[in-house]
């Protein structure tokens, strides 16, 4: 098993937030965030390596990485689009969105396209209601969607922008 | 119709920034409150009846005088921003519009309770509002508006604000859920003392308060008590961001004072239904709460009493419309779909139980429903009420419940006209 460290700016940003909270304990989702943003994923090497972090046992680690859907336990292509399927956007059209990338993109929620290029999910509410159909595009919110404008957002995504 | 106060500098472009917003009126409370004791400063919330923002209603007062009395622990306050109930997206706009509104909030508050760190527990998707927050907070400690001191010694009192990012979890919204996930746990809900007391955070004092309720009590600092009552009912007074979204003309956020006709608001600031449709159903408060029927939609007003009277709860405030061309099987399964997947697993009944209406209407949309199956999701919803930690499965009891009954002949039709579907 490969280890897992922090990159020297990480754990200088792990440092610094460690003093914000009266005990390590609370460092979990801060850690876990620093490492899915180096890396993409939490990989079960770096939940070692977190649990080290914070004295305390891989399997707390993991707990907690599985409870949380945002936690990556495996790679993500290039893109990852989390398309919002709860009521409002439903009621507004979503269904068609997803359909819409499932067909381009020939993956079905929870795959990622061949080329390594996008991973598809599809959420639970994002809170942007008011804007319903929407997706996150690596993390940005695109709202009031039409698949025309889904369309020029992965044109433009496969171009390299 | 729109009564701004939370949401007075939200039309300011780039409100956000320190400059613009304190042009604009920003921390003009803190003056009035440095001449304030702590406790004058809680008087007047809790004269001001301000309610809890986050969909509980309880008063905000009230339950800061659950905070200990000189008390030798360091004491929290957690703002809680993990808005994730569907059809809610209002605190996004104080976060995203006016975050120094926000800090000003949490300086009043944690002033009051004697509070020298607060927690902004934000949802893991509002990673970009996370970032205006800190960046909100960076300039407020550089202006020395938070810090060692508050406005640069003007109040010889510590406080620090710092932003923690959840993950992704709907539970997490529940305040002792959210506090064990600020402790770096799975997010579970805390059994419930006997007695009302605070929060513990690592066994020491903190109150979580809704990033809405936080952002309201400048205002009542600054103008005090009577300001804030004038508007709405004797019993629900103030103002709420109520949001409007689904298949209106002009979805949003807009704050009102409590007592406004439904109808009316959906009418007036939603502009209507979009196409001409007709409206079938509103769920009103985020979608936890009982639905209403087009006929109740008429008789709702928008403030907590009278929410209740007609069997529902005005919760979060935020209104999902729902059109005629909308199937209530579909939207019922949608719903349940939400629940199944958010249950935190802790508690059997709601484990469970949201897995089996989720069978059920997944059998009933794919042809193999039977009559019967109207009354066992009643059945299930039973028994999930009442019988969890948390108010997650009453929750669930209350909207499918809700559904069941008001749309039980849409049910039926449902069930009959589908082939395969054996009749009893």
């Amino acid at each position: 098993m490969k280890n897992f460290t922090l990159t020297p700016e990480n754990q200088e940003k792990f440092e610094k937030i460690s003093k914000r909270y009266p005990k390590i304990d609370s460092m979990m989702l801060p850690t876990l965030w620093l490492v899915q943003e180096q890396e993409g994923w939490i990989s079960p090497e770096a939940m070692i390596t977190v649990s080290e972090l914070l004295n305390t046992t891989p399997i707390r680690v993991y707990e907690v990485v599985t409870f949380y859907t945002m936690y990556n336990t495996k790679p993500t292509g290039t893109h990852h689009i989390e398309v919002c399927k709860t009521t409002s956007c439903m009621l507004c059209g979503s269904k068609e969105i997803i359909a819409y990338l499932e067909e381009t993109l020939e993956i079905k929620p929870g795959e990622t396209s061949a080329d390594g290029q996008f991973t598809l999910s599809v959420v639970e509410c994002l809170g942007s209601c008011g804007g319903a159909p929407m997706l996150a595009f690596n993390g940005d919110y695109v709202e009031n969607l039409t698949v025309d404008k889904v369309k020029t957002l992965l044109k433009e995504s496969s171009n390299g922008n | 119709m729109e009564t701004k106060i939370v949401s007075k500098r939200f039309h300011i472009p780039e409100s956000y920034k320190l400059e613009v917003a304190k042009k604009h009126g920003v921390y003009g409370s803190l003056e009035k409150l440095f001449t304030m004791t702590p406790d004058e400063v809680i008087t007047a919330v809790e004269k001001s009846n301000l309610r809890g923002k986050g969909g509980g209603g309880a008063s905000c007062g009230q339950k800061w005088r659950y905070m200990p009395l000189n008390d030798p622990r360091p004491a929290y306050l957690i703002v809680n921003a993990d808005e994730s109930e569907p059809g809610t997206f209002k605190d996004r706009e104080v976060m995203d519009k006016d975050p120094h509104l926000l800090i000003e909030g949490i300086i009043c508050s944690s002033y009051a309770m004697n509070i020298h760190t607060a927690y902004i527990y934000i949802r893991g998707e509002y990673k970009w509002l996370a970032d205006r927050l800190n960046t909100a907070i960076d300039e407020a400690y550089e202006a020395g508006i938070i810090g060692e001191t508050l406005m640069n010694g003007a109040c010889d009192f510590k406080l620090d604000i710092v932003v923690h990012r959840g993950a992704g979890a709907y539970i997490c919204g529940e305040k002792s859920a959210l506090i064990e996930s600020l402790e770096g746990k799975r997010g579970h809900p805390r059994l419930k003392p006997h007695q009302k007391e605070c929060e513990w955070y690592f066994g020491d004092p903190a109150t979580v308060n809704n990033v809405e309720t936080i952002a309201s009590v400048p205002e009542i600092v600054e103008f005090g008590y009577e300001a804030y009552t004038k508007h709405g009912t004797p019993k629900s007074p103030g103002t709420m961001l109520f949001a409007l979204s689904g298949p209106v003309k002009n979805p949003g956020v807009y704050e009102l004072a409590f007592g406004h006709k439904m109808i009316d608001v959906i009418n007036t600031l939603g502009g209507g239904m979009k196409d001409g449709k007709k409206l079938k159903a509103v769920i009103p408060g985020g979608v936890s709460c009982p639905i209403l029927t087009a006929d109740e939609v008429n008789k709702a007003v928008l403030d907590y009493e009278s929410m209740w009277d007609i069997g529902s709860t005005l919760g979060t405030g935020g209104m999902v419309i729902i059109d005629e061309d909308a199937c209530m099987v579909e939207v019922a399964k949608n719903i349940i779909e939400f629940y199944h997947h958010e249950s935190c697993g802790q508690c059997t009944p709601c484990r469970e139980g949201t897995g089996w209406i989720d069978t059920i209407l997944h059998k009933v949309i794919h042809q193999q429903g039977k009559l019967s199956d109207i009354d066992n999701i009643s059945d299930v919803c039973g028994t999930l009420n009442g019988k969890t930690i948390c108010v997650f499965a009453p929750a669930v009891a209350d909207i499918i419940g809700s559904i069941v009954v008001k749309f039980r002949d849409e049910f039926e039709t449902y069930i009959l006209n589908n082939q395969g579907a054996e009749h009893e």
